[in-house]
Order: C-alpha cells, then sequence, then structure tokens
C-alpha cells in the first residue's frame, strides 16, 4: 500500500464510519475495514472499479461525487476522504462544502503543484509539467483545478474551514507542515495530506 | 378448428395435472391479505436446488418475475422449457448450487401451484378465477416466509431477483430486517411508475377484450383468452428489449421470400418474433393470473407503505446490498433503482451499487450479460467468505 494511504490509515484507526471518495479499486478501503475493522463505504465514478471493489466485498456506489454527495445525511461519517481527487472536480469548492457537512472530519490529499521539479519544469522547458504524480498532457488531463499546498491552506483560511492537521509527503517521507517550515514544504512536498473540519 | 382446440385443452388438462405433483407447502395458518380477506391452508408451490449445509448459512431465496416461476434453472418440469433464470444458477454458475441452496417460490396469485385464480376456492368448490382476492407484493413475500419456517432456515445467505423479483426483495428486507445477509435488488423500482402502471393496464385490456376471457370464468367454457393474452404478452415483450437490440437483431429484415407481401401477415421478422413470444406464453400461463401479478406489481409503492419516507422502510435493515441496474433498461431505469440505494444510504444502510452496461434491455438480468453475472458471483462469494470469517471468529 502506498505511504499515503498509511498516513491516511493511520489517522483513521480502529471502529470508525468512512466515505472514500473516488475509491478507486478500492485498495485504502480494503485496508481501512479488514485491517482496522473499520465500516467503510466508497463512491467512484468508473464501472469496471466499482466493479473490482463489490468483488473485494466492499460497498461502493457507481456515482459521480459532484452529484451524488447530497444523499448523505449530515456528519453520517467519522471521516470523509478525498484522495488526490479534489483538483479533478469542475467545482472542487462545492465538493468540499458536501465533505465538510457529511464528515465529522475530512481528510484531503492533493497533488502539490508548488514542488520545485514542477516549478522547475515550467521555468526552463516553458510547458505543462508532467511528473511521475501528474502524468497527463494539459490537453488530456482530469486535473482541472491544481493548486499547491499554500493554495490550500489560504482557501481554508478564507472559508473558515479549521485545519487540524498538515501532513506532507516526499519521496515516501512523512512530515508535519507548520507555519514556520511552510515556504520550504511547499517547494520540497509532492503531496499534502489535510484533516480538516 | 375444433380438433386443434381440443388437443390445446388436453394438453391444458395434462398440464393442470402436473402441477399437482410439484413441492407444495400447505399453510395452515391464517395469513391476512392487504385488501382484508384472511385465508388460511392455503398452498404455496416451490423448488430448491443444491443442498442445504449443516448450519443453514448457505441458503439463498430466489424471487421471480412477472411470467417466472420457482423453476428457476434446469429443464422445467412443466413446460419443459429451460428455467428461467439458467444463465446465473446451477452448478459453477454465479450462483453455484454446488455451493449455495437456491430456494424459489411461486408467488402467490401464480399459475404454477401456489394459491392462485387457478386453484378451486374451497367455499364453492369451483375455480377462483376474478373472484380470488386481490394480491400485492407484501402478500406475495409474507406467504414466503412459511417456508423458509418449514425448512428451518433462521437467515438467508442472500435474497435477489430481478424486476418484480426485486421488488419482493426490497418488501422482503423492510418485513424481515435481520432474516438476510445480503440482498440484491436487479434493476426493479421501490414504487411502480406511471409508465408501467400503463404499460401493465394494456396488457390487462388486451386481456379482458378477448371474448373468451368471460369475466374471468373462462374455466367454464374449456376456451381461454389465448389470443388477449399473447397480445399482453407481446406488448410485454418489447418493454423487455432495447431499441437498440430489436435494430440490430430484426432491422426491418422479412421473413420467408424476402420481399414484402402487402397483407397483413407478418412480413417483417420482429413480427413473427413477438408473434412466437406470444403465442409460447399461452401454453404455459394462465391469463387471470397474468392479470393478479400485475396488479400486485401496480400496488407494489414502499416508500408509501413507510408515509412517504422510503428510508425508513429500511432504517432497521441488517443485510448488506448490492443494487444492480442495466444502462438500456427503460422500464426500471438507472435513475429507479439509485432511488433505492439513496433512501439506503440516508438511513446510513450498507449499501453498493452499479450499473451494468448491457444493449439488452430489462431482460439484461435473464441473459447472458458477463459482467452482471461476474458481479453477481464475486458479490455473493465476498459475503459468503464474510460469513465464515464471522463465525470463526
Amino acid at each position: 500500500m502506498k505511504k499515503e494511504f498509511e498516513v491516511i490509515s493511520q489517522i483513521i484507526q480502529n471502529n470508525k464510519r468512512v466515505l472514500d471518495i473516488g475509491c478507486g479499486d478500492g485498495t485504502l478501503m480494503e485496508y481501512l475495514k479488514f485491517n482496522q475493522q473499520n465500516d467503510v463505504r466508497g463512491l467512484e465514478p468508473q464501472k469496471d472499479l466499482v466493479q473490482k471493489c463489490i468483488a473485494k466485498g466492499l460497498s461502493v456506489i457507481e456515482g459521480d461525487a459532484e452529484k451524488e454527495l447530497v444523499q448523505f445525511p449530515d456528519k453520517s461519517f467519522d471521516y470523509a476522504i478525498l484522495s488526490q481527487t479534489l483538483q479533478a472536480f469542475l467545482f472542487p469548492e462545492k465538493v468540499l462544502k458536501q465533505l465538510l457537512r457529511i464528515g465529522k472530519q475530512t481528510i484531503v490529499s492533493i497533488p502539490n503543484f508548488g514542488y520545485w521539479k514542477i516549478r522547475l519544469h515550467l521555468l526552463f522547458k516553458g510547458t505543462m509539467p508532467l511528473t511521475k504524480n501528474l502524468p497527463n498532457e494539459w490537453y488530456n488531463t482530469p486535473n482541472l483545478h491544481m493548486c499547491t499546498i499554500q493554495d490550500f491552506v489560504n482557501f481554508c483560511k478564507e472559508k473558515n474551514i479549521k485545519i487540524d492537521r498538515s501532513l506532507c509527503l516526499t519521496n515516501e517521507r512523512i512530515s508535519e507542515i507548520t507555519n514556520g517550515n511552510m515556504l520550504y514544504k511547499n517547494i520540497f512536498s509532492q503531496l499534502g495530506i489535510f484533516l480538516i473540519k | 378448428m375444433p380438433g386443434l382446440a381440443g388437443l390445446f385443452f388436453c394438453l391444458k388438462q395434462t398440464m393442470n395435472k402436473e402441477v399437482k405433483n410439484i413441492k407444495k407447502l400447505i399453510v395452515n395458518q391464517s395469513l391476512e391479505l392487504d385488501c382484508g380477506k384472511i385465508i388460511k391452508n392455503f398452498p404455496i408451490a416451490y423448488e430448491t436446488y443444491g443442498t442445504l449445509n449443516k448450519s443453514k448459512s448457505n441458503a439463498i431465496l430466489a424471487f421471480h418475475a412477472l411470467s417466472g416461476d420457482q423453476f428457476v434453472t434446469n429443464i422445467n418440469p412443466i413446460t419443459k422449457q429451460e428455467g428461467w433464470w439458467t444463465t446465473a444458477v446451477g452448478p459453477g454458475k454465479a450462483i453455484d448450487t454446488n455451493k449455495y441452496f437456491v430456494i424459489c417460490i411461486n408467488v402467490l396469485g401464480g399459475c404454477m401451484g401456489s394459491f392462485g385464480p387457478k386453484e378451486i376456492n374451497p367455499d364453492t368448490n369451483e375455480l377462483f378465477g376474478t373472484t380470488f382476492p386481490v394480491i400485492t407484493i407484501r402478500d406475495m413475500v409474507r406467504a414466503q416466509i412459511y417456508l423458509l419456517e418449514y425448512l428451518g432456515i433462521d437467515k438467508l445467505l442472500s435474497i435477489t431477483g430481478g424486476s418484480m423479483g426485486g421488488m419482493q426483495v426490497l418488501q422482503f428486507v423492510s418485513l424481515y430486517p435481520n432474516k438476510a445477509h445480503s440482498a440484491i435488488p436487479i434493476a426493479c423500482s421501490a414504487s411502480h411508475s406511471a409508465q408501467n402502471i400503463a404499460l401493465n393496464e394494456l396488457g390487462r385490456q388486451a386481456i379482458m377484450a378477448d371474448p373468451t376471457w368471460n369475466n374471468g370464468n373462462y374455466f367454464k367454457t374449456n376456451l381461454s383468452p389465448d389470443k388477449g393474452l399473447a397480445v399482453a404478452r407481446m406488448a410485454a415483450h418489447i418493454t423487455y428489449l432495447s431499441k437498440k437490440s430489436l435494430q440490430e437483431k430484426f432491422g426491418r429484415k422479412l421473413q420467408d421470400t424476402g420481399s414484402l407481401k402487402f397483407s397483413f401477415d407478418a412480413d417483417f421478422q420482429i413480427e413473427s418474433y413477438l408473434r412466437h413470444q406470444g403465442t409460447k406464453f399461452v401454453d404455459r400461463f394462465d391469463a387471470n393470473s397474468y392479470l393478479y401479478i400485475t396488479r400486485a406489481m401496480d400496488y407494489f409503492d414502499l416508500e408509501k407503505q413507510f408515509n412517504g419516507n422510503l428510508s425508513s422502510a429500511f432504517k432497521n435493515t441488517k443485510s448488506k446490498f448490492c443494487v444492480i441496474s442495466f444502462s438500456s433498461d427503460w422500464l426500471y431505469p438507472t435513475i429507479e433503482n439509485k432511488e433505492i440505494v439513496m433512501a439506503l444510504n440516508a438511513c446510513g444502510a450498507n449499501v453498493g451499487f452499479v450499473e451494468i452496461n448491457s444493449d439488452k434491455g430489462h431482460d439484461s438480468f435473464l441473459l447472458n450479460v458477463p459482467k452482471f453475472l461476474k458481479t453477481l458471483s464475486e458479490f455473493l462469494n465476498s459475503t459468503y467468505k464474510e460469513i465464515n470469517n464471522e463465525k470463526r471468529i
């Protein structure tokens, strides 16, 4: 399992109700359910991935988070997870609002567009950056709203969203983001993981 | 053609005799129907496949749809045709009878041995016909619980069914929230839509317009409203398919000589196909049963049963759900299946949902649609494993 999922599983611990939005093939859900006894649900737009999840015994609903989160009652999950998907929505702000409504706490991870390799790519090559985490060309990328760790933190401040924990990942190494190291982390992290409410 | 009519009559008589030899449970308790009438000492006909294990934990109850019966798979001993869900049920199939014990019960109002309009009314010693009480999906499900009691099954591994079978699944979990580990409603709806009521009414009117129907008393005349029932079936059959599948299978292809005959014979292959579907159906189905069962479907409104809140129908359920719909099904479209999913989510139930891509329309659940059968098989398999793991712990 990838490091990001390990971090998320550690935050969640055991016996919680969890909704994984854009759960993919259910790798994280599987771990949360079978290793940590959480009560997990998933939402995923791709049929073949939904079928994979169902085969694993995971309760996943085929659907689009931009339209279908309304069906879940307020605070009906201990955690709502959105892993590296926020940037792919047409209206990320609306989706985030729904997550904050449904989950008592929400875990959001974002690929950091402020990562130094991305900055250098744009600076020197002058073309849209391609990296291991962002492998698609500008014309076929699902990512509509890329942001940096700093952008996300600013956004939360502006919208009065409380950030309980900020973590970042660089080459499988995890560390905390603080006010003091923000500038540095925004350059050297590939991924930001936030626990918000 | 009196000879031919006579032959048909003989055939039907032997069919009736055979119906008497199938597995039946006579329920000696009384059941108050939704219409207020009380029935007692009534038969429910059933069939089982596979072997019930010692812990009685491998039983799956399959509910049949409008035109189905208890003979899910293998050759139906009465009609000599393949069972209605042979694609999904059998050794090594999605619902594997080497592993699971599959039960199916002919619904109340049916014509394959269960209490229905073709049975004799003990008060008059005549067939019921249209004096049979109007039944509902809820009545059908409540009647089936007696067989589970009789078989000593406390909790089913799963309950499943498509179309009207799916409605029975939903009704079952709302009546008995703790009697099934999992539930698989397929291509169905929690309340019958206006369009579906309209289509059923079309079928009923076709039967009633046949003069031999005789207000449902056709059994007194040795004739039956075969024409009307065939037309009802033809109309219904169109609704089970999709425009695309019809176009691909038949297009404008002609019968026989390949040229138009300038008559009202079946020029087009689709006409001949539908006529065949109609005549095949009347050999095995009772016209009054068709009226009663379609009525039960039309009356089905789970939301109304729970005062306009579908979620309350599921609020106590412990079952794990897998709701399945088909992309080209316009009779029970994905949106209606999704309403069930939404209601389940609203009360925090354990639910998965997938829409299977298929061009085959509503009938997809009966046909060889590999992705559907795979989902069905894998969901059951994972449920079975989970239950056995729980037991070991």
